[in-house]
C-alpha cells in the first residue's frame, strides 16, 4: 500500500505557491490570517450562555498531611456556586485519576499534597474574580512533612516515602529500564585505547506555551451529552480517557480543541482541572470554565527533562568510536505523568548512539519520585530524545577535546555511511535513511568552518573567548507503529477522512491537532499535491471529535510522519476511484489512462483527458457512473506507520564570551536539516526557527529550580526566562532531502528537530571557548554565574 | 490570567487632587503611574492594595524633561521612553541613555515612569542605582509644601522609601556641573530581566585630576548602594586604568550582595568590581577635553 514516488522534479524551494497554488511548496499560512487580525477562536475565547468560573486552590508546600479542609467561608463568598474537595471527589470515585504512563495522580489531595502547587479544592463562581478570592478563604490545615526535592538522596533509606498511596510503596522507587547490551559494551570498553566520560545534567525545564492550558466543561444533563472545549493536542485519546475515568458513555462525549497557543507537549497529558471543571458542570449544570493562570502553568504542569546523567564513550586512539554506556538517575517528581508509548518508560531515550555507527551501547536508567510537579512530558522532545542527543553530542564533542581533534572531523569519520541504511542501533532502532556527512558538510560550508577555525585562533591570541560548538543529531519521529507503540492501550495510528465536493473543493479530516504547525496549510498541500487541487481549495478540519477520525493526535512530531501519510494515501485512493470514473467518461481501459498531475489523459493522446474537478461533478452527477461504483469520490483510510521516520540535522554554533563579565553571547548558529521531503519550506523553517530559539533558551536560561524545602522558583515569566529577539542571532538555515524510504511521499517530521539539536551545540560553543581555562564540562543553564565560576574553577551545579 | 484581589480606584486630574485623596485614604492608599511593577504584585497577590489613585492624567503637569544650565529637573511621570529618547538629557547625563536602553523592553519603557521606578525601591531597579550616582534630590510634595530628599536617604529599605502618608514624589533634580560625564552597566541573565548587578558612575574633572565621583549599584544589597569611601579613593587623583583597578577593589570589598537565581555572592561581588571599572573608563572617556 505504502509507494513511494521520487521527490518532485520542481524543488519545493522554487515553488511559490501564493502565485500559482499547485502543491508542495512555499505557501502562506491558510490559518494566518485569522491569527494576525486577532481572530484566532482559542478556548478562553469560548463564552456559553450562563457560563461559570473555576479557581483551583494549590498546596502551598512540596510535602504535608493534609488535617483538614474547612470551606465554610468560601461558599459563603458572594457568587460562589460550588466548593470542590478531594474528600468529595472521593466520594465519587474520582480523587485519583490514571496518569498516561498508568500511574496514578490525584485529582484533588485528600491524604496528602505531594508537590508545591497541587490541586487541593477547587471554587466554582459566577466570575473569575469571586472564583479566585473565595480560594483565600478555604483553611487548609498542613502537617508538614520533610520534602525530597534532590533526585539524587530519593532512594537513600531514610528518605521520607512520597507515594505512600500506593500498596506496600516503601521507597521512592519510580521504575528501573535498561537498553543494549551491557557485557558487551563493557567488554568494548575494557579493550579500548581511549574511555571518556562526563557527567551532564539536563535540568527540569518548562514548555512554557503563550496559552496556558484550560478549558469549558458544558454538561447537558437532559441529553446525558458533555462537550468540552479544551487545550489538548490529542483530542481523542483524551476523550477515551474521559469516558474511563468519569464513566461517561464515549459516545456522549465532544472534546474541541479550538485554536491552541502553542504545546510543545504541555497539552498532552489531563490535568486535575479539566477533571474538576467537568465535575463542576455536573455539579451545577452550568458550563464551567478553567483557565488556568501563568504561575499555575508553570508551577504544576507538565515539565520536561530533569535528567541526571553520567556517559562514557569508547573509542581508539585516532579517534574511531566504539562504544556507548550511560547511566541515568531521572526525577519524574510525585506522580509519573511522562507522555510516551507504554512500552517506552524512558522514551526513545534509548536513541543516545545517535548518528554514529558504533559496536556495542548500554544504558541503565533509575527513574525516581521527588515533591516536584509530576509530568516528564514533551517540551518538543520526542520523547526524550532531547536528552539523548544531548549526552551523546556533548560526549563526542569531549572526545575530541581529549584526542586534540577537530569535532566535526571526528564526527564525519564516525557517521553511519549512507549505504548502511536501514541501519540497526545496538540499542535496537531501525534507522530509515539519511547522509550525515552530507549534511554536516553543507553546514560547515554555510558556515564557513574553517575560516571560523582560523578566527578563534586569531582571538585567542589576543585573550579573547571565541567557541565554535558542533552537534549532529538524530530524531526519531512519527510514532507508532501501533503494535509497539500505544499510550494507555491506544495504538498509535491515525485516521485520515477526504471529501470531495461536487464542484472539486475538497474536505480533509485529522485526528492530529495544530498548535501552531500550520496544519492548515500543509496537510492541503499535501492533498493538493496528490490529487493536482489547489491547496487554496481544500478545507483541514481537526480538533474536533465528533468531525474527525479517531486517531492519537499531535506530539513527537508525528503529524506529517503519520497523518501526512494518511493524507497522501487517503488521497490516492480518491485518485484510484476517480480514474475509473474518468475512464467511464472517456471510454477508454482505466490502465489506458495517464495521471497528470490534476487530470487523467488517454495515454498518447493528450486532447483527451478530464480534470478531476469534472470527475467529482461526474462522481455526483445523474449520468451513470461505472459498474461497482457507487458514487462520490470520498474515502478514508487509517495510517498505521511500518517505522518511525529518522529525520537528522547539522548545528554549528559560534558563540562569544566576554572574558569580565562571562556573558555569553550568540553570534552565528547555522542549523542543516534532513527531514526528507520537504512540504512547505517556510513552514519547515518557522518549525527550526521556533526551536532553535527553545534550545538558546535551555542553553543560556532556563530552569524551573527548587528550594530545598520544595517550593518552586520558575513560578513567573519574572524568574523563568525564556529567550527574545535580543539574545537570538539570524538563524542561518539550510537542508538536505534523504527522502524516507517508507513513508508515502518521502517525508520526515521536523517539528522538534530544532530543539533536540541546538543545546549540544550551543554548550559545546562555550566549552570551546573555555579552552584556554582548561573546561571540559559545563552545565545548562549558561548564565553569566556559573559561566564565570566555571572560570574560577567551580561551577555550581543547576540542581 | 492572574486577577488582583477587590479594590478601589480613583483617577486624579491633578497633582493637588492626588495628594488630597492620599491624605483622605492614609496608608490604604497607592498611586499607581506605569503599573508595570505595582499591577503584576497585585496579581500575584503580593500587594494588597485596597485604594488606588490612578496618576497617569497627570503626564501633562509632571511628565516634563528640563535641561537647566545648572540642574536637569524631571517630572515623577516622564516615562522611560521620553528618557531614553531625550538627546538633550543624554548630552548632559548620558548615563540616562545607557541605562534606559537595558531597562526592562519597550512595552514596560512606553509605560514606566522615573517616579514610579524609585518609589518602587526594588534593591535591583537601575534608575535609582543611575540617581544614586547622579547626587540627585527628590522632590516629595504634601498639602503643606514641597521637601527636597537626597536619593542616598529616599530608600528606606526594599520597597521601602521616605514618601509618606499623603506625600507624593513629584520631581528628580539633578546637579549639572562642568567637565563631567557619567555611564551606566548593567550585566542582565537576559534583556529585560533585573539586574545581576548593575553599576553607575559619575565623573567630575578638573585640571585632568578627578575633582568628584560617585558610584552607585543595583542589586547588591537590600537596597541601592552608594559608596562614599569610593568616592574618597578617586578624589584628587588622575584617571587612569590603575586607579580604575583600585577602585573596582574596593567597591568590591565595600558591598554585600546575596546568592540568588541571578547570581552567586561571589559573582555578583566580582561584577561590581569589573564594572566599577568599566563605568569609571567610560564616564572619563566621555569627558571630551578631559577636564582641562
Amino acid at each position: 500500500m505504502t509507494t513511494v514516488e521520487r521527490p518532485p522534479t520542481r524543488r519545493a524551494e522554487e515553488i511559490d505557491n501564493d502565485q500559482h497554488p499547485v502543491g508542495h511548496g512555499r505557501m502562506l499560512r491558510k490559518e494566518d490570517p485569522r491569527f494576525v487580525r486577532g481572530r484566532g477562536r482559542y478556548t478562553d475565547d469560548v463564552r456559553l450562555p450562563g457560563m461559570l468560573h473555576m479557581a483551583i486552590l494549590r498546596s502551598p508546600v512540596a510535602h504535608a498531611r493534609i488535617v483538614s479542609v474547612d470551606t465554610s467561608a468560601a461558599e459563603a463568598h458572594p457568587g460562589v456556586r460550588a466548593v470542590i474537595t478531594g474528600e468529595a471527589l472521593a466520594a465519587q470515585g474520582l480523587a485519583w485519576m490514571p496518569t498516561l504512563s498508568n500511574d496514578v495522580q490525584a485529582v484533588l489531595a485528600t491524604d496528602k499534597v505531594r508537590f508545591q502547587g497541587q490541586e487541593v479544592a477547587c471554587v466554582v463562581a459566577d466570575d473569575r474574580y469571586a472564583a479566585r478570592d473565595a480560594l483565600e478563604l478555604i483553611d487548609v490545615e498542613y502537617d508538614i512533612l520533610p520534602p525530597v526535592v534532590d533526585a539524587r538522596h530519593a532512594l537513600d533509606a531514610d528518605a521520607p516515602v512520597i507515594r505512600d498511596d500506593l500498596e506496600g510503596k516503601a521507597d521512592n522507587h519510580c521504575f528501573d529500564w535498561e537498553a543494549g547490551d551491557a557485557a558487551a559494551t563493557d567488554a568494548v570498553f575494557a579493550d579500548a585505547d581511549v574511555v571518556v566520560s562526563q557527567d551532564v545534567v539536563y535540568p527540569r525545564v518548562h514548555p512554557a506555551p503563550m496559552e496556558t492550558c484550560g478549558c469549558v466543561a458544558d454538561f447537558d444533563p437532559v441529553e446525558g451529552r458533555l462537550t468540552l472545549w479544551s487545550t489538548s493536542q490529542a483530542p481523542h485519546a483524551h476523550r477515551t480517557l474521559y469516558a474511563l475515568v468519569a464513566g461517561l458513555p464515549e459516545h456522549k462525549i465532544r472534546v474541541i480543541s479550538p485554536d491552541i497557543g502553542g504545546g510543545f507537549g504541555n497539552k498532552v497529558p489531563i490535568y486535575p482541572g479539566y477533571v474538576c471543571a467537568i465535575v463542576g458542570s455536573l455539579l451545577t449544570g452550568k458550563p464551567v470554565k478553567w483557565m488556568e493562570d501563568r504561575s499555575e502553568n508553570l508551577t504544576s504542569t507538565g515539565f520536561a527533562r530533569d535528567y541526571i546523567m553520567r556517559g562514557e564513550i569508547a573509542a581508539t586512539k585516532d579517534g574511531k568510536i566504539l562504544a556507548l554506556r550511560t547511566n541515568v538517575l531521572a526525577d519524574h517528581g510525585a506522580f509519573n505523568g511522562t507522555a510516551a508509548p507504554v512500552k517506552y518508560p524512558a522514551g526513545f531515550f534509548g536513541v543516545f548512539t545517535g548518528s554514529y555507527d558504533l559496536k556495542a551501547a548500554y544504558c541503565h536508567m533509575t527513574a525516581v519520585y521527588t515533591n516536584k510537579a509530576p509530568g516528564g512530558v514533551a517540551y518538543a522532545c520526542s520523547f526524550r530524545i532531547t536528552e539523548a542527543v544531548y549526552l551523546v553530542e556533548r560526549l563526542v564533542s569531549r572526545l575530541a577535546a581529549e584526542l586534540g581533534q577537530d569535532p566535526a572531523r571526528l564526527r564525519l569519520a564516525n557517521f553511519i555511511r549512507p549505504d548502511q541504511f536501514p541501519y540497526a542501533t545496538p540499542t535496537g532502532w531501525v534507522y530509515d535513511s539519511g547522509d550525515y556527512a552530507a549534511t554536516l558538510r553543507e553546514a560547515m560550508r554555510i558556515a564557513g568552518y574553517d575560516d571560523l577555525r582560523a578566527e578563534q585562533a586569531r582571538r585567542r591570541e589576543r585573550g579573547e573567548l571565541m567557541g565554535i560548538g558542533v552537534s549532529t543529531f538524530t530524531e526519531a519521529v512519527g510514532a507508532g507503529p501501533r503494535k509497539h507503540m500505544d499510550i494507555l492501550g491506544l495504538g498509535m495510528a491515525d485516521g485520515c477522512d477526504l471529501r470531495v465536493h461536487p464542484t472539486g473543493k475538497a474536505v480533509v479530516r485529522l485526528s492530529v491537532q495544530s498548535q501552531g504547525q500550520g496544519h492548515e496549510t500543509t496537510f492541503a498541500q499535501i492533498v493538493g499535491e496528490e490529487l493536482g487541487i489547489s491547496p487554496d481549495d481544500i478545507d483541514v478540519v481537526h480538533g474536533d471529535t465528533d468531525n474527525t477520525p479517531f486517531g492519537l493526535g499531535t506530539y513527537g512530531s508525528r503529524s506529517t510522519p503519520v497523518s501526512g501519510a494518511a493524507a497522501a494515501l487517503v488521497a490516492r485512493k480518491v485518485r484510484d476511484k476517480a480514474r475509473v470514473i474518468a475512464s467511464a467518461m472517456l471510454e477508454v481501459a482505466p490502465d489506458d489512462l495517464e495521471w497528470v498531475k490534476g487530470s487523467f489523459q488517454v495515454a498518447g493522446d493528450p486532447g483527451r483527458s478530464v480534470t478531476i474537478q469534472e470527475i467529482a461533478m461526474r462522481a455526483h452527477g445523474a449520468g451513470d457512473l461505472p459498474e461497482g461504483v457507487e458514487g462520490s469520490l470520498d474515502a478514508q483510510i487509517t495510517y498505521n506507520p511500518p517505522n518511525l521516520t529518522y529525520p537528522n540535522g547539522a548545528y554549528i554554533c559560534v558563540v562569544d564570551v566576554d572574558p569580565g563579565t562571562a556573558q555569553v553571547r550568540v553570534r552565528r548558529f547555522v542549523a542543516v536539516d534532513d527531514c526528507g521531503t520537504r512540504i512547505n519550506p517556510m513552514i519547515i523553517e518557522g518549525q527550526v526557527h521556533g526551536g532553535l530559539a527553545d534550545g538558546l533558551g535551555m542553553a543560556l536560561m532556563e530552569i524551573i529550580a527548587f528550594d530545598p524545602e520544595g517550593n518552586c522558583l520558575g513560578g513567573s515569566l519574572m524568574d523563568y526566562l525564556i529567550p527574545t529577539a535580543l539574545e537570538t542571532p539570524d538563524w542561518e538555515t539550510g537542508f538536505t532531502v534523504t527522502p524516507s524510504p517508507h513513508h508515502p511521499i518521502g517525508a520526515k517530521g521536523v517539528g522538534e528537530s530544532a530543539t533536540v539539536g541546538s543545546p549540544a551545540a550551543i554548550v559545546n560553543a562555550v566549552i570551546d571557548a573555555l579552552a584556554p581555562y582548561g573546561i571540559t564540562g559545563l552545565d545548562m543553564p549558561l548564565t553569566p554565574s556559573r559561566v564565570w565560576e566555571a572560570m574560577q574553577g567551580h561551577p555550581t551545579p543547576p540542581i | 490570567m492572574q486577577v488582583p484581589g477587590p479594590f478601589e480606584y480613583d483617577r486624579a486630574g491633578s497633582v493637588d487632587q492626588a495628594i488630597a485623596l492620599l491624605e483622605r485614604r492614609g496608608e490604604t492608599a497607592r498611586l499607581i503611574a506605569g503599573g508595570h511593577s505595582l499591577l503584576p504584585m497585585m496579581k500575584l497577590r503580593l500587594a494588597d492594595v485596597e485604594y488606588l489613585i490612578d496618576i497617569n492624567d497627570l503626564h501633562d503637569e509632571l511628565g516634563y524633561v528640563r535641561i537647566e544650565p545648572h540642574v536637569v529637573q524631571l517630572g515623577a511621570l516622564a516615562r522611560h521612553r521620553e528618557l531614553l529618547e531625550s538627546d538633550e538629557l543624554a548630552a548632559v547625563l548620558p548615563i540616562f541613555r545607557d541605562a534606559e536602553r537595558v531597562i526592562a523592553d519597550p512595552v514596560v519603557r512606553n509605560r514606566g515612569t522615573i517616579g514610579g521606578s524609585l518609589c518602587q525601591a526594588d534593591p535591583s531597579e537601575d534608575l535609582s542605582a543611575v540617581c544614586s550616582c547622579l547626587d540627585a534630590g527628590c522632590v516629595i510634595r504634601s498639602s503643606t509644601g514641597e521637601r527636597v530628599v537626597p536619593m542616598t536617604e529616599f530608600h528606606r529599605g526594599p520597597y521601602e522609601t521616605a514618601v509618606g502618608d499623603g506625600e507624593m514624589l513629584v520631581e528628580v533634580r539633578i546637579p549639572v556641573r562642568p567637565y563631567s560625564s557619567s555611564a551606566f552597566e548593567k550585566v542582565e541573565r537576559r534583556a529585560g530581566d533585573w539586574a545581576v548587578v548593575s553599576a553607575a558612575a559619575a565623573v567630575t574633572l578638573s585640571r585632568g585630576t578627578i575633582v568628584d565621583a560617585r558610584v552607585g549599584y543595583a542589586a547588591v544589597g537590600p537596597h541601592t548602594v552608594v559608596l562614599p569611601a569610593v568616592s574618597e579613593l578617586l578624589r584628587g587623583q588622575a584617571p587612569g586604568e590603575h586607579l580604575y583597578e583600585r577602585a573596582g577593589a574596593l567597591a568590591a570589598a565595600s558591598c554585600d550582595p546575596t546568592t540568588d537565581m541571578r547570581g552567586t555572592a561571589e559573582y555578583k561581588r566580582h561584577l561590581v568590581e569589573e564594572l566599577t571599572r568599566r563605568t569609571l573608563r567610560r564616564s572619563v572617556g566621555r569627558i571630551a577635553d578631559g577636564g582641562s
